[in-house]
């Protein structure tokens, strides 16, 4: 068994329209979590400043939220990563844009480079909301990779703590394992080859599941799915497909420059965003 | 999917069948042959030459199993402006190259090629190709030989040759022109006869054995020579000997030149999109159901080409309407294309005399025809009835086609299209933003019926629909697909059209195949494209009643039956049927239901062959849906058709102690002993006392029809009649 607790988490904030919802989800969620909120907030201090941040979230320090403000001047990703190692954050909560624009791209949103530098896990929100909406479905990547099965034991910790109803587990398998159907022949051969591939994978997902502990097993409905289809993009374009509440993907491997000119794998998520998504560090 | 079978019986058992279907085919690649060469201005026997060079090599190492392979109309364009700029010998070598180059496309994989290209727009240049051919060989249909500088002057010309028709004087001119028209006429008129003699032999081949006929009937009966003018006689078609002997030297002199390689590119693009148009079209006729291997059949299309080319012939491309001839007769595999390229050899050897017998007008009127077909005003209508802005695409591609060139026209239309849909969607954003993304997500559900579940994003146009396709042909056509669109913003004309083409095999093949999510883009009426427009129903049934379907629903008020006019939706109980197994039914209307539904008489229009060897029959029949399995059968009446078949390979089913019945009577079955034991005295003297009615069982239900037209009221109510009759003493 390796799952990190998070007990510490922590949330980037700016004095925005969304600078509410932004906390009220981080505050719902560090309770769920039993966990302490960070506030960071990248400027200068004045008490001004941090007037409006109690003010916001007193309703959940009369819970019992425990939480601190933190002000950082500085480059927003540069403050943000250096308070995450500081105070020693396991989550890391970042409101994006839904569909981050064209340009940005290329320029490098802040979400994304947060999910690049981050130490810590980073759970991006689409949709940030001041009413409670319950994360029912949750989709994670079962892909064929050292960290997936830390992901998903992540996953079922994560689902636990959200009351989730039910978590998919998602096997992509590559086109390039398959050969080329051409004929009635080849089409017969690939579909015995594709039966194969998904026994195999459900298998390995299988096993991996049934290491997690019983406990973080209650009340959740276990699904699997393999499909076919670009890795890490079509896992994107399933969880919207599924209506899942929550994408959790592993982080990225490794990334370089040429990643970023033709995106692949997570890229395409965090363009798209489909859904709320966490990236399990 | 089709299990395996034991290839090499099944091979001996089918190859009488493929024999017969390789017969017709070759009477029309003869004369058409010889046309398409001409219409190039390359030597009538290049034509040949192609045909049957490809119809040995592709046969042996194609991947497809019906068609048929040969000179082709589109190639008649590009051929054109090869062999003009180049010279015949330099045409060779141009040809040769495009050759390699169609090998290197089937190693790349480029089997989607076609799909590239939207399909309003390869529309227009098929269009174009058609208007080319006919501008250029009406005239001498007419015999009045003309050289003008384009294709489209060619075209404004033919009112004036019309008319310049009545002003011969000379009587060798018109003979010639006579012979040209009448041609013309059994060209046109063929398809509407619906009779088995005369339709035992292809049109082209009447064209062809009718005038070789009329030159006899002057040089032996008359003792006078032909009427027709020399000049308008098919000259220059060696002996086989000299075909051997003269082998023309490809001429590589021009390798280096830039009008070379333009003419390599355009032979290879047109050669390699009619071939696999022509593939995916047939591969729909196909009664086996099976899939072709496009690739491997643009390798032994590519290796054909370059021995054609090194032995005097054209490129060699699949054709349509002579594969759906051949499906249409009984040819089941490869060797039926095999077969038609040996007779033609025969052809030669034997008769290359006799075929300059032939006026060129006879053969030019084929070749008019074939082009009026390919730029028809019913397929304009059918492309306005989908969307004007289709019709702009179409004809951007044809005129530009037209007036500058092949490559041009599709650029153009390809082009033109992309304009449109930027305008639609108001902006280039949504193609720019997501074009390299891969919008295609397919998995098989693990709930339920376990459908395979296809989700597209985005955007779905000719841009990208090899993504979607990559995807619908990893799936075996016995299964459920459901293609979801609600997440895509744009879907064009091009992707529903091909997407209609899976929903038909997949039909046909025991699968389901359905389109979900088109409803919102409807209502949001931002893009008016013509979705669910593609199949444009009869809807003046519903409003004005014709006098036929005004006297059909007296009948069904005098006989107490039901009367809908309207087209039902359902047509797949026609199916499962042997005879609309290489037809398509297009609709069923004018349906009389007796009363307790099962049985029902109904007008059905069907199609036979694809594209432009399209026919399309309106018939009549009657369907018993039964509530006992019985064996499957056809029971037809015995007659010289028959025969024919039976020497084919079909085998007459005997009935015991009913000799008369067996004499008059042919009975075609599977299982044999079952069947034997279903025809029961009583069956057999229903039979034996009633008039002759084609009938058909697929195993639960019963089909009866007379003729292949639809029926007057008196012989409904005959049918109705015979009908009922039938079914109770089947029931008893």
């Amino acid at each position: 068994m390796s799952f990190t607790h998070f007990h510490t988490i922590g949330i980037g904030v700016t004095f925005s329209p969304n600078l509410t919802a932004n906390i009220f989800e981080a505050s719902r969620i560090a309770l769920r979590f039993n966990a302490r909120l960070i506030l960071i907030h990248v400027g200068e201090v004045s008490d001004e400043k941090k007037e409006t941040f109690v003010q916001t979230i007193s309703p959940f320090a009369a819970k019992g939220l425990h939480y601190e403000i933190v002000f950082k001047p500085g480059k927003p990703v540069d403050s943000i990563v250096q308070v995450v190692s500081e105070k020693k954050i396991d989550l890391l909560i970042v409101g994006a844009l839904k569909r981050e624009n064209f340009l940005k791209y290329y320029m490098g949103s802040i979400a994304r480079k947060i999910t690049r530098k981050a130490p810590c896990s980073v759970l991006l929100l689409i949709n940030p909301s001041v009413e409670k909406i319950p994360c029912k479905h949750i989709v994670v990547n079962g892909l064929e990779q050292e960290k997936t099965e830390h992901t998903i034991q992540e996953a079922f910790y994560v689902a636990h703590a959200l009351e989730s109803e039910k978590i998919t587990i998602v096997e992509e398998i590559s086109q390039q394992e398959i050969a080329a159907i051409e004929d009635d022949k080849s089409l017969r051969k690939a579909t015995l080859e594709k039966e194969k591939l998904r026994r195999r994978e459900v298998i390995r997902v299988n096993n991996i599941v049934s290491a997690i502990p019983d406990a973080h097993k209650e009340n959740i409905v276990i699904a699997s799915q393999p499909i076919f289809g670009k890795r890490g993009y079509s896992i994107g374009h399933f969880a919207q497909v599924a209506r899942a509440d929550l994408l959790i993907m592993n982080a990225p491997q490794k990334t370089k420059f040429v990643d970023r000119l033709f995106p692949h794998d997570l890229e395409h998520i965090l363009t798209e965003l489909p859904t709320d998504v966490l990236i399990i560090q | 999917m089709s299990p395996k079978k034991s290839n090499i019986k099944n091979f001996f058992t089918s190859l009488p069948k493929n024999i017969f279907s390789g017969f017709v085919v070759s009477l029309i690649a003869l004369p058409l042959g010889l046309g398409l060469a001409m219409a190039s201005e390359a030597p009538p026997i290049a034509g040949i030459i192609a045909a049957v060079v490809g119809g040995i090599m592709v046969s042996i190492l194609g991947g497809s199993h019906v068609t048929i392979t040969g000179p082709g109309n589109g190639m008649v364009g590009v051929l054109l402006v090869a062999i003009t700029t180049l010279g015949i010998e330099g045409a060779y070598s141009a040809i040769i190259c495009s050759g390699v180059l169609l090998i290197i496309l089937g190693f790349l994989r480029m089997g989607k090629l076609a799909d590239f290209f939207p399909s309003s727009a390869i529309q227009g240049m098929l269009a174009a190709i058609g208007l080319i051919i006919l501008g250029k060989q009406f005239h001498i249909m007419l015999a009045n030989r003309l050289t003008l500088d384009s294709s489209f002057d060619y075209l404004v010309a033919i009112p004036k040759t019309v008319a310049g028709v009545f002003t011969y004087e000379n009587n060798a001119l018109i003979f010639a022109a006579i012979v040209g028209v009448l041609s013309l006429l059994i060209m046109v008129f063929y398809g509407k006869l619906r009779n088995k003699y005369f339709q035992l032999v292809p049109a082209p081949m009447w064209i062809v054995l009718l005038s070789i006929g009329f030159s006899y009937y002057y040089e032996l009966v008359l003792q006078s020579p032909n009427p027709i003018a020399a000049s308008y006689m098919l000259s220059g078609v060696p002996t086989a000997t000299e075909i051997v002997s003269e082998i023309p030297t490809p001429d590589f002199g021009l390798f280096a030149s830039f009008p070379f390689w333009i003419s390599v590119f355009s032979l290879t693009l047109i050669a390699s999109i009619e071939s696999l148009l022509s593939i995916k079209a047939v591969d729909k006729l196909d009664p086996q159901k099976r899939r072709s291997n496009v690739n491997k059949d643009l390798k032994a299309l590519g290796l054909a080409t370059i021995g054609s080319g090194f032995l005097g012939g054209l490129n060699v491309v699949t054709v349509i309407a002579r594969s759906s001839v051949n499906v249409n007769n009984g040819g089941s595999n490869r060797s039926a294309n095999f077969v038609h390229a040996l007779f033609l050899v025969l052809f030669i050897v034997l008769f290359s005399t006799q075929l300059t017998r032939i006026p060129l007008p006879a053969l030019m009127a084929i070749l008019v025809y074939t082009g009026y077909r390919l730029a028809s005003p019913a397929l304009i209508r059918k492309i306005f009835s989908i969307g004007k802005e289709q019709l702009l695409i179409f004809f951007t591609t044809l005129f530009v086609t037209l007036f500058v060139d092949i490559i041009t026209g599709i650029v153009a239309g390809v082009i033109m299209t992309f304009i449109i849909h930027c305008f639609i969607t108001k902006g280039v954003s949504l193609f720019i933003r997501n074009v390299m993304k891969p919008n295609v997500l397919m998995y098989k559900e693990t709930t339920g019926q376990g459908a395979y579940y296809v989700s597209v994003k985005h955007f779905c146009t000719f841009l990208n629909y090899y993504k979607l396709k990559q995807k619908l042909d990893a799936v075996p056509e016995d299964q459920d697909v459901v293609v979801d669109f609600s997440l895509c913003g744009f879907v064009d004309h091009t992707v529903m059209e091909n997407l209609h083409g899976y929903q038909e095999i997949f039909t046909k093949r025991g699968g389901h195949f359905e389109i979900i999510g088109l409803d919102l883009h409807g209502a949001e009426s931002t893009h008016p494209f013509a979705l669910r427009r593609l199949i444009p129903g009869i809807s003046f049934l519903q409003h004005n009643l014709t006098r036929r379907q005004n006297t059909l629903k007296e009948i069904a008020d005098d006989y107490h039956m039901e009367y809908q006019a309207s087209e039902i939706e359902d047509l797949h109980f026609l199916d499962s049927f042997r005879f609309f197994a290489s037809k398509k039914t297009e609709s069923v209307y004018n349906v009389l239901y007796h009363p307790d539904h099962r049985l029902k008489v109904f007008d059905v229009d069907y199609s036979e062959g694809e594209f432009i060897a399209k026919e399309n029959v309106k018939t009549t029949m009657f369907h018993i849906d039964l509530e006992t399995k019985i064996p499957e059968f056809t029971l037809d009446r015995e007659g010289f058709m028959e025969k024919l078949y039976a020497f084919a390979g079909f085998k007459d089913i005997p009935i015991a102690n009913h000799t008369d019945f067996s004499k008059r009577f042919y009975l075609l079955g599977e299982n044999e002993k079952e069947i034997k034991q279903f025809f029961t005295d009583d069956l057999v003297h229903f039979f034996e006392s009633n008039p002759y009615y084609h009938v058909e069982s697929n195993g639960d239900s019963l089909l009866i029809f007379h003729k292949e037209r639809v029926a007057g009221v008196k012989e409904i109510k005959a049918l109705y009649d015979f009908g009922v009759r039938l079914w109770k003493v089947i029931k008893s």
